[in-house]
């Protein structure tokens, strides 16, 4: 009874706590408000004319004044990564590492695009020829544009068609002149809306510290269990190692052994590395204004987990495997040829690629679930206009949020679980010994 | 009005995906009732099947993202 008591004195310092910046929000555009009240403003023309004011003059995204809240960008800005580590609301800049061809290298520090909104935003400036938009650096082709540090005017976004594809173009502003953005090299091949252009960005992006802490606190955690094991031989596990074990031990009985056969041993590290790879950014991707990276919630991260396994299947597929997929023994021949191979062949793609999706779809649509009963607060307070609103908001938000972050913490466990329980399942298939 | 046809897909897919995991489930928990011993073999495979039926909604929605 008494920690009731005490857990109902906490809703109220939570809700001061959640409403107290959108009050002070609120004040604040209430003052910018007084002082445009004089006919024709700054912000009436751009709520009157927002579509023209956004296609046809160049203008930083932070100047404007947003009288809408768009739960989608935002949300999208959220869960994308960045040049930029921010934790809380300090801003640590990391290298950017860029190649050209016919350009060479440049290495510099993303401050120098003077970033705005935790470096999803655009940066005011541009360094060799190289710009922030929308969070990604954005390389301008022109070779009449200065190479050196150089501040910009503005940006325009506009939907252009060129045979028949309607693509989304960015111009940067400068000295009244408008120059093309090109982004960056991707390997999705036109699938995702990219491409290979004319340079490449191997930057040190958010997701990546992200992934080589996570990387080092497994080593070092590792490394010390190891450690542990040798030393104290033949006595209770302590600290570390007895949270590990269990986890350690459930692996390898429940997922390697059965999927696996007597070949278990041998495939057992690739699965406890997949699994505590996995795990350790799913939950490090759960911890707010930590970063708030979404490592496994980025397509490029589980296709490459995706790509392992499918390297391992193919590599440790024996006689009895490719049989059964090339040419599947007991069935006519002209079945064979025109249903059962062609499908057994991209059965062997599709197995991947439902693994990479998996892991990003869960992964980035808790995070998206999470953004949107935040944004209730944005959304009921009318971006800080109305104070009651945001209160509302928030009584209605922060519950919800706090639920849907406790099935996130289960669907972490599940999702690395459901990882690796499919790897060793599709190995497992792979490597089975023929039994007639 | 807004939003696209794709949604509606998407929509179509998650209620097919809904109906397969509810039958894996229902029919898991069945199973644990009769045999209560088999427990850990039941979950490892409903996870397993789930996570098949699953992998047929999440193509539909990234397709309909691509074509929208």
């Amino acid at each position: 009874m008494k920690e009731l008591r005490s857990l109902v004195a906490l809703i109220p310092t939570l809700l001061l706590a959640v409403g107290f910046p959108v009050l002070l929000n609120a004040q604040d555009h209430q003052d910018t408000h007084e002082q445009n009240t004089h006919g024709t403003t700054v912000e009436a023309y751009q709520e009157g004319d927002h579509e023209d004011a956004e296609h046809h003059a160049c203008h930083f995204h932070a100047d404007v004044h947003e009288t809408i809240y768009d739960a989608t960008s935002t949300a999208y800005h959220h869960i994308s990564d960045a040049n930029v580590y921010s934790i809380g609301s300090f801003n640590f800049p990391l290298p950017c590492i860029l190649y050209t061809k016919g350009h060479g290298w440049d290495f510099f520090s993303s401050s120098k695009f003077e970033f705005d909104f935790f470096g999803h935003g655009e940066g005011r400036k541009a360094y060799n020829q190289y710009v922030l938009d929308n969070g990604a650096v954005k390389r301008i082709e022109d070779p009449t544009f200065p190479t050196d540090e150089v501040a910009l005017e503005g940006f325009i976004h506009q939907e252009e068609t060129t045979d028949g594809e309607t693509k989304e173009v960015a111009y940067a502003c400068y000295d009244g002149k408008h120059y093309k953005l090109l982004p960056q090299s991707t390997a999705d091949a036109g699938l995702f809306g990219g491409g290979i252009t004319s340079f490449y960005d191997f930057s040190l992006s958010k997701n990546v510290v992200s992934m080589l802490l996570i990387t080092l606190l497994l080593a070092w955690g590792f490394f010390s269990i190891a450690k542990a094991y040798k030393t104290r031989d033949n006595m209770a596990p302590k600290g570390l190692q007895s949270f590990i074990e269990p986890i350690f031990v459930f692996v390898q009985d429940e997922v390697a052994k059965p999927f696996l056969g007597p070949k278990w041993e041998k495939f057992l590290p690739l699965l406890l590395a997949l699994f505590f790879f996995i795990l350790g950014l799913n939950l490090f991707g759960q911890i707010p204004f930590l970063g708030g990276s979404n490592v496994t919630g980025n397509l490029a991260v589980t296709a490459v987990l995706a790509i392992i396994t499918f390297v391992v299947v193919t590599i440790n597929g024996n006689k009895n495997y490719w049989s059964h997929i090339l040419w599947m023994p007991g069935v006519p021949p002209i079945i064979k040829v025109l249903i059962l191979t062609p499908v057994e062949i991209l059965g062997m793609f599709i197995k991947p690629f439902t693994l990479m999706l998996r892991l990003f779809a869960n992964i980035t649509a808790g995070h998206i679930v999470v953004l949107s009963f935040v944004g209730l607060i944005f959304m009921f307070g009318r971006l800080g206009e109305s104070t009651a609103g945001a209160v509302t908001g928030a009584v209605v938000a922060v519950p919800l949020t706090m639920f849907i972050l406790a099935i996130e913490l289960l669907v972490a466990f599940i999702q690395a679980y459901v990882f690796i329980l499919l790897t060793a399942s599709y190995i497992g298939a792979a490597t089975e010994e023929a039994h007639h | 009005m807004t939003g696209s046809i794709a949604a509606i897909g998407m929509g179509l897919a998650a209620i097919g995906a809904g109906i397969g995991v509810g039958a894996i489930g229902g029919r898991a928990m069945d199973a644990i009732a009769r045999q209560p011993e088999a427990l850990g073999d039941i979950r490892a495979n409903m996870i397993l099947t789930a996570a098949l039926v699953e992998g047929a909604a999440l193509i539909a929605i990234i397709m309909a993202f691509l074509v929208k």
